[in-house]
């Protein structure tokens, strides 16, 4: 489903993700851990085309986003990564748009959705991570782990294949936590693609299928959750974590 | 006090003309000086170096000298230098010469206020309609717009009402608005001269327009209140 080879990008001539290959299979969860600064966002973020690479092939759902460093036209750019959600550490909910219309919007300009359809699958997202009664909220008026959850639901509404997370919920405290890493168990159990980077040790090794450990900017560990973490590079790191 | 309500009805009469022509100049200003700042704020950003630098260079000059200088010049500097008086004679030249100092000095400022405002809004933002598929133009529209908007009401606010007392210097040049209105009564006009009350009375005009600018843009900037 995503098959990213030899990725390198490099910011004023430091190497941040040096030869990084990824793939990542239909249904799996993917956690990605590591040291902050090792390049686990920057890596999330060239699958996003947040930032783009200096090398490297992506391909997603058989389609070349940048293929051996070269990208493909931006609107086929837009198309491929229409494929790919993503959920931000501090959610970036539009503050002057009701929760509602934060799901509909990109539902109807993007999509093209009838307003209408638009809108009732979008309480049909906001049933499922709860917060079906704050529609008419604006995200000021919510909590952290609330406003994860729309932003979550938002990216939801455009029927992502693969939905990436880039620690979710590193911005919340532990109550608020547990409510979002709720919904992310909850779209594990349905069989969604996703990616997530995480702090969290314990829901990594929980919910993914596979965990993936980045060092300076390359992967040092991939495996199966227990696996990883029995390994000695990953228990040196997560031994320091906790 | 007989006098005084022999001449009321000739001063308001004149003061009212007078007026008219400083409204008129203070929203010729407003009408061209908006959309003109945008185009100065874009250019101020551009990622085309030498384009930003001279943008940025002429922002400083303008915002840097007073008005009344660059009325003076815009004025005069074609007649008595190039030989070429553009703005023509009369009450109509002046207004167009006054109309296209304001327009140019007001430009800068607002143009620094947009610039202010596009970059208040957080990358993120730009970003979330980025991952959601959004077109440059889309996240332009639908994101940013409105985050300006309301970033830039409160500072805007304050340089309408400082345009309003303002639109006075274009006296320098003999524009016939409110304060020229007032001062003819001093030098002696229809009969009335020697007074010095209608000029203090321009200041009612002034302040009566101004609170009414004030309620209306204090409703804007309320009404962008329904969010943070
Ligand atoms: N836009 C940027 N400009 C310059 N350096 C950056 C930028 N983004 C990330 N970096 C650098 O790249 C490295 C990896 O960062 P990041 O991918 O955020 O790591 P992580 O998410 O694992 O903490 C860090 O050293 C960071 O300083
Ligand atoms: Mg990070």
């Amino acid at each position: 489903m995503l098959n990213a080879n030899h990725l390198k990008k490099s910011f004023d001539g430091l190497g941040v993700l040096r030869d990084i290959s990824l793939q990542v299979n239909e249904g799996e969860v993917v956690a990605i851990i590591g040291k902050s600064g090792s390049g686990k966002s920057t890596l999330l973020r060239c699958l996003n085309n947040l930032e783009q690479v200096d090398g490297g092939t992506i391909e997603i759902d058989g389609q070349a986003l940048v293929k051996d460093g070269v990208y493909c036209p931006a609107r086929e750019q837009r198309a491929i990564c229409l494929k790919m959600g993503y959920v931000f550490q501090n959610f970036n909910l539009f503050p002057h748009m009701n929760v509602l219309r934060n799901l509909t919007e990109a539902q109807v300009c993007v999509l093209k959705r009838d307003k209408e359809k638009a809108a009732a699958y979008a309480r049909e997202l906001l049933k499922k991570v709860g917060l079906a009664d704050r529609e008419a909220a604006y995200p000021y008026q919510l909590s952290g782990g609330q406003q994860q959850r729309v932003a979550i639901a938002r990216a939801l509404a455009l029927d992502p294949e693969i939905l990436c997370f880039d620690e979710p919920t590193s911005a919340l405290d532990p109550l608020l936590t547990q409510e979002v890493l709720g919904v992310i168990r909850a779209l594990s159990k349905e069989k969604r693609t996703m990616i997530v980077v995480t702090h969290e040790m314990n829901f990594a090794r929980e919910v993914a299928d596979r965990v993936v450990f980045m060092e300076e900017g390359v992967i040092v560990a991939e495996g199966a959750p227990q696996e990883v973490f029995d390994s000695e590079k990953v228990k040196a790191f997560t031994g320091l974590g906790d | 006090m007989e006098l005084f309500l022999q001449q009321m009805p000739i001063v308001i009469n004149s003061l009212n003309v007078g007026f008219l022509q400083t409204l008129r100049l203070f929203f010729v200003t407003l009408l061209g000086a908006a959309p003109l700042g945008l185009v100065i704020a874009f250019g101020s950003m551009s990622k085309f170096k030498p384009l930003s630098i001279v943008t940025r260079v002429i922002v400083w000059i303008v915002r840097g000298s007073p008005l009344m200088i660059q009325l003076l010049i815009i004025y005069y500097f074609p007649g008595l230098v190039l030989h070429n008086p553009i703005w023509g004679g009369g009450e109509s030249g002046r207004f167009l010469a006054a109309s296209a100092a304001f327009i140019i000095n007001y430009a800068c400022y607002f143009s620094e206020i947009y610039r202010g405002g596009i970059q208040s809004v957080p990358v993120g933002q730009i970003e979330a309609g980025k991952v959601l598929g959004m077109t440059k133009g889309q996240i332009f529209w639908r994101i940013k717009l409105m985050q300006v908007v309301k970033a830039i009401v409160p500072p805007m606010s304050n340089e309408i009402i400082t345009l309003v007392k303002d639109t006075s210097l274009a006296r320098i040049i003999a524009l016939q608005e409110i304060i020229w209105a007032g001062q003819a009564f001093m030098k002696g006009s229809q009969g009335i001269s020697g007074a010095i009350w209608p000029m203090f009375f321009t200041g009612v005009y002034y302040l009566i327009f101004n609170g009414v600018l004030t309620l209306l843009l204090g409703w804007v900037e309320k009404k962008l209140n329904y969010y943070r």
